[in-house]
């Protein structure tokens, strides 16, 4: 056949069963990595765990996120120590979800949810703002109305993190290192990591990173 | 000179017949347009039926809606035109493209003849003596609206795309007039309704026999080429080649001006397929319905109309299977198959069956005549192909 033979391969196709999925009447199951919107974390006490320290706004390669951090008020601190993010705002025109912000995030505040189905239909829309990206009394994610959540969005957010050790560590090659999940409070550390008691207090429960921590060195 | 050969113009024009011509082009209109929504929607399913797709499901029932909701949606979108356009040929250009293609299809014959309130009439808006030359007329002035279109829109990429289409259809004009010659020949008329009669059918032996594809099959074969060709679609789509030229001609246009451009060239390419049905597969010729007499309205009016759907969805359909196969040709492999091949070989083609025809109405010994006119075609295919500079040759010329 020869130059033809072209055409036998495409008549051939359909006969073979269709690989599309309905994706607004059917589901497919989510991806455990799937990086989607983001959320904002608190402490179980209530307080923001944002410190406003623009290291997600410096390393955004799409340059989407943009923070302002401001002096906690004494008598009604909104995050723990000096410092809270007084505006958080991240423009979905523009994120790429590379889950950098995540990965340089000091005291793991911002994370990413599975949720990928939002479309707005204003330019305003797509910019959410703090009070968007937090989560609610109930440590879940705010619901907005141009968002279609399924269960599995929500849960075990943090996965990807889970999954690969930040610190680079080999020997924490498949261990949890912190959890990046999403809600009220943190997951106890897991086994073979060190508890750290930090002068933050509460800051001060992130496990460290054996060998990969500044302060640590500074201690010694 | 006549008004036409349609019988319904022969007795003097009155009212009715005015309303009939009006209803007859109103029709045409509509039936093209439906062909073209149709065709658009039936290309999309079944290119992605050959790529493991559905294709469109939404709009409509099987999505055949589709093309309406983006023709409306094109319709709302804003116009805009480059601070660099000539304003007026700009503004004129999709007419130029999409009006020769409507006035082409108007010569084909789609059904047989009825007649309409006590008048006689062909199902076909007009009957043209010279009906071939229209099609070829109005081919050569949708090249205009291409061009123009390329030229006025005072951006690289779109001059670049006119450029390739002039030079492509004025290559395979050539080819695509003498492949027409081929049926012609076969015909002995320009009438299109003169070359659909010779086609009647008369058996199933009439598609071997009567209809020109067997007869005439080398120059069946060119049309289809030069026709796909002519229409700048796949594979010969340099036109609007996206990767190399934005989206080509039309890269400047917006709105209801690239709807029309969209539109003349699916018009242009079922008029293409058409025109093929007409010349090589008998038109509207089929079998009737035999339990029905012959003068029934199902065997007057409907099966002709039929058939011809039938044929012009077979063609179409490979125009598809084509467009999801065949990767886009180079331009060289595009003139090259043009000039080297398909000129020389419908030249060849017609002076042959020419000789054939001629022999066969006076009567010559056909066991003479075939193997001369074989021998004959041979020495000057070969002489051609000798003469023709060798690959490479014409570079070290220049």
């Amino acid at each position: 056949m020869g130059r033809l033979s072209g055409f036998g391969v495409t008549l051939r196709q359909v006969f073979r069963p269709r690989v599309t999925e309905h994706f607004p009447a059917e589901r497919a199951p989510t991806p455990a990595r799937r990086h989607g919107r983001h959320v904002l974390g608190r402490y179980p006490d209530g307080m923001e765990k944002c410190i406003g320290c623009e290291l997600c706004a410096g390393v955004c390669p799409a340059r989407c996120i943009h923070v302002r951090g401001a002096d906690n008020p004494p008598e009604e601190p909104v995050a723990p120590g000096e410092r809270y993010g007084f505006v958080y705002e991240i423009n979905y025109l523009r994120c790429i979800h590379c889950d950098l912000c995540v990965e340089a995030c000091p005291t793991e505040a911002i994370t990413e949810s599975k949720l990928f189905a939002f479309a707005f239909t204003n330019r305003a829309d797509a910019i959410y703002t703090k009070e968007e990206l937090l989560v609610d009394d109930d440590g879940r994610a705010r619901r907005l109305p141009w968002e279609w959540w399924s269960d599995e969005d929500e849960a075990e957010t943090g996965a990807w993190m889970r999954a690969t050790s930040p610190g680079g560590d080999a020997s924490y090659e498949g261990r949890v290192l912190w959890s990046a999940d999403l809600g009220y409070g943190h997951r106890p550390a897991e086994q073979g990591q060190r508890r750290r008691a930090a002068p933050g207090g509460e800051t001060g429960d992130r496990p460290a990173v054996a060998g990969g921590d500044p302060d640590e060195g500074a201690a010694a | 000179m006549t008004l036409g050969a349609d019988p319904l113009l022969r007795d003097g024009v009155d009212g009715t017949v005015v309303l009939i011509v009006v209803g007859k082009t109103l029709a045409t209109f509509a039936l093209l347009l439906l062909l073209v929504l149709f065709y658009i929607w039936f290309m999309r399913k079944v290119i992605a039926d050959m790529q493991n797709r559905i294709g469109p499901d939404q709009a409509g029932p099987f999505g055949m809606l589709q093309t309406l909701a983006d023709g409306i949606k094109l319709f709302f979108k804003e116009p805009s035109i480059p601070d660099g356009a000539d304003r007026t040929v700009f503004r004129l250009a999709p007419y130029l493209a999409a009006v020769p293609a409507f006035v082409a299809f108007s010569i084909v014959p789609i059904g047989g003849e009825v007649s309409i309130a006590g008048h006689r009439t062909y199902l076909q808006l007009v009957e043209v003596p010279v009906g071939i030359l229209v099609l070829l007329a109005c081919s050569g002035i949708g090249l205009y609206g291409v061009m123009l279109a390329g030229w006025a829109s005072g951006s690289k990429y779109p001059l670049l795309g006119s450029v390739r289409a002039s030079a492509q259809m004025l290559s395979y004009e050539a080819a695509f007039s003498l492949a027409i010659l081929g049926a012609l020949v076969q015909a002995g008329s320009l009438s299109t309704r003169d070359i659909v009669d010779a086609q009647a059918w008369r058996g199933v032996s009439s598609i071997v026999t009567d209809w020109f594809a067997i007869p005439a099959l080398v120059a069946f074969v060119i049309f289809l080429v030069a026709a796909i060709a002519e229409t700048n679609h796949p594979p010969f789509d340099l036109v609007e080649a996206e990767q190399e030229l934005v989206g080509g001609f039309n890269t400047e246009y917006t709105g209801i001006r690239f709807a029309i451009f969209y539109l003349a060239e699916f018009m242009n390419l079922i008029t293409m397929c058409a025109i093929a049905v007409t010349l090589f597969l008998g038109g509207p010729s089929g079998p009737g319905l035999g339990f029905l007499a012959a003068t029934h309205p199902l065997n007057t009016w409907v099966m002709p109309v039929v058939w011809f759907m039938l044929k012009l969805g077979v063609l179409l359909y490979g125009t598809v299977w084509i467009r999801a196969s065949l990767p886009r040709l180079r331009y060289d492999q595009l003139m090259n198959l043009g000039w080297r091949w398909l000129i020389e070989l419908a030249f060849l083609w017609v002076m042959a069956s020419g000789v054939i025809v001629v022999a066969r109405e006076q009567g010559w010994n056909r066991w003479v005549v075939v193997p001369a006119v074989a021998a004959g075609f041979l020495a000057v295919l070969g002489l051609l192909r000798a003469s023709m500079p060798r690959p490479g040759e014409i570079e070290e010329w220049v």
